[in-house]
């Protein structure tokens, strides 16, 4: 079959991870896989120190406006626009009063408000954990020795590029209470663990939470086999002589080495998590009761469907702070436990 | 000592080869529920093959109409989702050369700008955006979703052309701008075409995304004539949730596009998430 022996490419994110002190910006931008071969590198480095007499023959600077003001206008021009429509009553179409914090007291006082903020959280942390846990050990799986590893890592891949909501309609009919999980535990003599898992408001929010990691996990994986493939296999094999356990080989050996790949794949997961829109709409559209609303599925609802601009603007709002609150934090974290190692 | 094929080895390789199972049987179910007829569908096991295969599904899905028109559907999701990655190149490569060549502190701070972008979540634009596309009358239009897109995947597309172009030598420019050629000729005859990697990474990634987002082609698109794929295949579900025959095959032949480039590309897709998404 024509499946490539080298998936993963030796310059991708393994080629970063000595320089344990970068700050994690500046080792993120380095270690885009598309970096060219080291010579190249090495060549424009020694220009870069010499004369730089050629500047003028190269591009002009105002090539960049186009591509600058698209960006402006969506990321910094609305995304302002849309912060200060939070403090209003906006309904769309008319006038509007300022109503100061009232958007926020009745987000965070309503049941519904309260509820889209916690399943939120425990969607995108759920998300995070099993992402990783997964991920991890099929990148350790699938990355030497394994005869078919390049036909396995294409298939598990596969689901990451398709559409979020189309998967979600597999595994809602997978869910429904005559569907094939329901038959299963029933063939296995589990009928007791029967539900109708969409409309049970225990296992609905859980429902949705398998289908993200599913999805996901395949990224997840790739994104710690480009860190393995930086991982000298001597060194492995020198613990292993020192009479170290597999878990031990992993968490002093392997481990440090591959937490830049840690790092973006908890942060990518993270970011995503919180974002979660598409599976509850395809799953559950925010039931049994509210049971599975997010703060996306919320935001639309309540701008789109109930017209409720400046309440809106104050759930994105909210959803904003959250993703930049929680992402910072987590990668404090992260990158200062890489200090310690 | 590791590259030893041991009985360990063996035993890994099966229970990886039944994880891969696990991944792969929804889209079993989903191939074998699309192949059978309506009757068979609603009294068969569904994980039974269909005793009598048929493409019947496909060809009343394929004769949709108005809002169920889903070839109606695979070109506007074609239409916008080309368009937007077509901007994306040319812009983003254009401003990343700039940013790459240019590096004094106007390029450094249009580079920061594009980087904080991606970082920053952009629910909080949709509806200033909505409005303002509302009054320009590109609500529902295509060129309103080209638009859209191209400001929302630039600083991913920049951060990807820079990180690339910031790399190259720059031997054959001066080269050229020695023979006389200008700046505008150096760019489109050597640059760009020496960028082919990461204009391949680019395309992967936005196309992807552009292709597959519900959101905001929920929010811009709905009741429109320019509705793409996902958001067709949500309001089919809403009219035929129990016919699980056409909706499965709704969702195949919203798939098959993807499939058939992951396939034919999977090492690329792979590179380019695994290195890409890291932005």
């Amino acid at each position: 079959m024509g499946f490539s022996r080298r998936l993963i490419p030796p310059t991708g994110a393994g080629g970063g991870h000595p320089a344990g002190a970068v700050p994690l910006q500046l080792r993120k931008i380095r270690n885009v896989a598309i970096s060219p071969a080291p010579q190249v590198t090495a060549r424009r480095r020694g220009r870069a120190s010499g004369p730089d007499y050629g500047s003028r023959l190269f591009a002009s600077w105002w090539w960049a406006i186009p591509a600058l003001v698209a960006s402006l206008l969506i990321h910094y021009v609305a995304v302002a626009a849309g912060g200060t429509f939070a403090f209003t009553n906006w309904k769309g179409i008319g006038s509007f009063e300022w109503v100061g914090l009232d958007n926020f007291v009745k987000i965070f006082s309503g049941d519904l408000g309260r509820t889209a903020i916690v399943n939120t959280l425990i969607l995108a942390f759920g998300f995070v954990v099993g992402t990783n846990l997964l991920g991890v050990l099929l990148a350790l799986g699938l990355n030497r020795g394994v005869k078919t590893r390049y036909f396995l890592r294409v298939v598990i891949f596969m689901p990451t590029v398709l559409s979020p909501l189309a998967v979600s309609y597999i595994w809602r009919f997978i869910y429904q209470p005559e569907g094939p999980l329901n038959s299963f535990l029933g063939s296995v003599g589990l009928e007791s663990w029967q539900r109708t898992w969409l409309a049970d408001p225990t296992t609905s929010l859980w429902t949705i939470l398998i289908v993200m990691v599913w999805q996901s996990t395949g990224l997840v994986m790739v994104i710690y086999l480009a860190g393995l493939a930086g991982v000298p296999q001597e060194l492995e094999e020198a613990a292993a002589i020192d009479g170290a356990s597999v878990f031990q080989r992993f968490r002093l050996v392997v481990f440090p080495l591959i937490r830049p790949s840690f790092v973006i794949a908890s942060t990518l997961m993270l970011i995503q998590g919180l974002r979660v829109f598409d599976q509850v709409m395809a799953l559950t559209g925010g039931g049994p009761f509210n049971a599975t609303e997010t703060l996306a599925t919320q935001v639309y609802k309540q701008t789109f469907a109930y017209g409720q601009f400046g309440y809106g603007a104050a759930l994105s709002l909210v959803l904003t702070v959250l993703i930049i609150v929680i992402s910072l934090a987590q990668m404090a974290l992260t990158s200062s436990r890489e200090g310690k190692s | 000592m590791f590259n030893r094929y041991t009985p360990a080895t063996f035993i890994r390789e099966v229970l990886l080869i039944l994880a891969t199972i696990v991944v792969l049987f929804p889209f079993y179910l989903l191939v074998v529920m699309a192949l059978k007829g309506t009757k068979e569908a609603t009294v068969s096991s569904p994980v039974a093959l269909p005793t009598a295969p048929t493409l019947e599904n496909f060809a009343t899905v394929l004769s949709g109409e108005g809002s169920r028109n889903v070839l109606m559907g695979l070109l506007n999701s074609t239409i916008i989702t080309v368009g937007s990655v077509v901007m994306l190149i040319i812009l983003g490569s254009v401003a990343a050369y700039a940013i790459a060549r240019r590096p004094g502190r106007l390029g450094g701070a249009a580079y920061v700008s594009f980087v904080v972008g991606i970082i920053l979540p952009f629910q909080l634009a949709i509806i200033p955006t909505y409005v303002a596309l509302r009054v320009l009358g590109l609500l529902g239009t295509h060129v309103g979703m080209i638009l859209l897109y191209t400001g929302l995947l630039m600083p991913l597309t920049v951060f990807l052309y820079t990180g690339f172009a910031r790399a190259l030598p720059r031997d054959y420019e001066e080269a050229a701008a020695i023979d006389g050629a200008s700046k505008i000729r150096i760019f489109v005859k050597i640059v760009f075409p020496l960028l082919a990697p990461a204009t391949g990474t680019v395309a992967i990634l936005t196309g992807l995304i552009v292709w597959n987002d519900f959101f905001n082609a929920l929010i811009f698109l709905s009741g429109s004539r320019s509705t793409t794929l996902p958001v067709m295949v949500y309001s089919f579900v809403g009219e035929n949730v129990t016919a699980w025959n056409l909706v499965f095959t709704v969702v195949i032949i919203s798939m098959i596009p993807i499939l058939a480039f992951y396939l034919f590309a999977q090492k690329k897709f792979i590179q380019g998430f695994a290195g890409g998404m890291k932005g």
